[in-house]
């Protein structure tokens, strides 16, 4: 093992035709980190997938996986991947769709059988495993597919939409691995839309946007900056305007609302508002959710 | 290694395939029905059959029924390698396949092979069947029975070779369709090229020889029925003179050396040409 970023890329690009689907992907995901990969339908997120597994060839710019140039054999060799559209070969067991994975993988075939009995219990599929994949459900064969992705312990997953197809208890149960993969110091990459998912699992996350990353950073610098909301009389207009100093000043009447405030700062605003001789009947602070730092920043965007 | 794997991947998803068993089944009552009419065709009006007029006979039927054995493996071939990598590509199994540290070239010839060898394991005990049926009941081999079987095994290649080359970048219905017409027009065109030569037309000839370099299940179905042809007919024929070379189920000789060796390098070039063809797509 090395000791450079799991995934690294550098101005990475695609275009189909006129069609821009990454837009110069610059970005580095450390070792160990799940790294949360957040964007709306169309964002370019699956293209960005493909393009550091070597299903699709960069139009532009480079990605090293594991340190090695993305579109080489060696990217791959120590890398798991759930793709988006999972589909696995129907005639086969999900016993025989591992064997199958565990041979690509170019795993030792005497921990063949250990292998595909561990990938099989953490996906809830031991009772399963000799069942046609034909007769599975969307669930089911996603929880294959998560696996397929988990053999021959990588040190980076690739999951793309991983608990599209699966219920609440389902996405539970993936959380749970995502977070043990962590802990076993794997490095996940998490491509998703559902905000909940990557806000509970997630240490880095990157928004992207019509092939560009329009935020990046840990949960705590995204979601940083609070809005504080303040039942406040008898301030003058002067003084309100001098709040700007802790953040935005939205004036709503009786409420002032402070955007982009950190909450370390609460108790010096209150003493602020009371020093200019303002009368404080409630303040509310609220954190602001993914989703909100989400589509303020897709709001911006467009 | 890892084009062993995919080879036998592929094998085994055509073996455990319904149409396999259907082809199968279907093939081997048609060899019994065949079996069985080869044993009736003993007489002349009232008269028993000479044994010469017996082998004319049985050896010209044996042509025909060859002729539906290389039809049914040209499709089956077409058929099997129509949708083998265009079909994983839309349905998202290689995705996860080629994800893997396997190049495209592995995948590709894998498929190949694992398409090949399930129409060898196909044709090689069915016509050999048919042949040792023939022999049981009216006690006739033809000439060459090994390169019949080897000649309709290399037009099966061509065709598969082909569908597998336009599977890297069609759909399954519309590389098998095409892959379909081109054995047609190929199989016409030396057609062509036999009317050419027993017109002696140059023109004609030339189409017959262009379509057969082109595309060469023509000429390898021409090694078949050469394979078939009891020395008899063969000598006949000669006598006829060149009239006799208009017969499309009639061949006096086998295919040249430098045309065989022509053959194995279209097959190479065809599997280069889709791989190339593979590994420059998206997937």
């Amino acid at each position: 093992m090395t000791d450079g970023p799991a995934i690294a890329t550098h101005g990475l690009a695609k275009r189909y035709g006129n069609l821009v689907a990454l837009a110069g992907l610059t970005m580095t995901i450390p070792r160990g980190s799940v790294f949360g990969f957040l964007g709306p339908n169309g964002a370019g997120k699956t293209t960005a997938v493909k393009l550091l597994l070597g299903l699709a060839r960069p139009s532009g710019g480079s990605a090293e996986v594991l340190g090695q140039p993305i579109g080489e054999r060696r990217s791959r060799r120590r890398v798991g991947y759930l793709p988006e559209l999972f589909r696995y070969q129907p005639w086969m067991s999900a016993r025989e769709v591992l064997a199958l994975h565990c041979r690509l993988a170019d795993i030792d075939r005497a921990a063949w059988a250990r292998e595909i009995d561990d990938a099989l219990a953490v996906v809830g599929l031991s009772d399963r495993a000799n069942s046609r994949v034909g007769t599975f459900s969307k669930g089911m064969q996603q929880r294959l597919g998560l696996g397929v992705a988990l053999l021959g312990d990588p040190e980076v997953v690739l999951l793309d939409e991983p608990t599209s197809a699966l219920d609440p208890v389902g996405r539970h149960d993936v959380r749970e691995i995502i977070r043990t993969l962590r802990d076993r110091g794997m490095t996940v990459f998490l491509n998703s839309h559902l905000l909940s998912e990557v806000e509970q699992v997630c240490d880095r996350v990157a928004i992207v946007d019509h092939g560009k990353v329009i935020a990046e950073g840990t949960l705590d610098e995204l979601l940083g900056a609070d809005t504080v909301r303040v039942r406040v009389t008898d301030l003058t207009r002067e003084a309100r305007q001098e709040l700007a100093a802790f953040g935005a000043v939205a004036d709503e009447g009786e409420w002032l609302v402070i955007r982009g405030m950190k909450n370390e700062r609460l108790p010096d605003l209150v003493a602020q508002i009371v020093r200019a001789g303002g009368r404080v009947y409630a303040v509310e602070p609220a954190h602001e959710s993914l989703e909100d730092r989400f589509l303020s920043l897709l709001g911006g965007d467009r | 290694m890892l084009i062993l794997t995919i080879a036998r991947l592929t094998v085994l998803e055509m073996l455990r395939r319904r149409l396999f068993l259907v082809l199968l089944g279907l093939t081997l009552l048609v060899i019994a029905f065949t079996s069985w009419g080869f044993g009736q065709i003993t007489t002349v009006g009232t008269r028993p059959m000479t044994r010469v007029e017996q082998i004319a006979v049985v050896s010209q039927l044996l042509v025909l029924v060859g002729f539906m054995f290389s039809f049914t493996l040209a499709f089956s071939a077409v058929f099997a390698g129509a949708p083998s990598l265009s079909g994983d590509v839309e349905s998202g199994t290689a995705l996860a396949i080629l994800a893997r540290p396997i190049s495209r070239a592995e995948f590709v010839i894998g498929k190949w092979l694992g398409v090949v060898t399930t129409i060898f394991l196909y044709a090689i005990p069915t016509t050999a069947l048919q042949l040792f049926m023939v022999d049981r009941i009216v006690q006739y081999v033809p000439p060459h029975p090994i390169e019949f079987i080897a000649f309709i095994s290399a037009e099966a290649m061509v065709s598969l070779t082909l569908a597998l080359a336009l599977s890297t970048r069609l759909a399954g219905m519309v590389g098998g369709v095409i892959a379909l017409i081109l054995w047609g027009v190929a199989w016409i065109g030396g057609i062509v090229g036999s009317v050419g030569l027993a017109l002696q037309n140059t023109t004609a000839q030339h189409v017959g020889t262009a379509t057969r370099l082109l595309l060469p299940t023509d000429g390898m179905w021409r090694g078949a029925i050469w394979a078939l042809e009891p020395e008899g007919i063969v000598a006949a024929a000669r006598a006829a003179g060149p009239a006799a070379a208009g017969n499309p189920f009639f061949a006096a000789d086998p295919p040249e050396a430098l045309y065989i060796a022509w053959v194995v390098a279209w097959i190479a070039l065809g599997l280069g040409i889709a791989i190339w063809s593979f590994t420059q797509r998206e997937i």
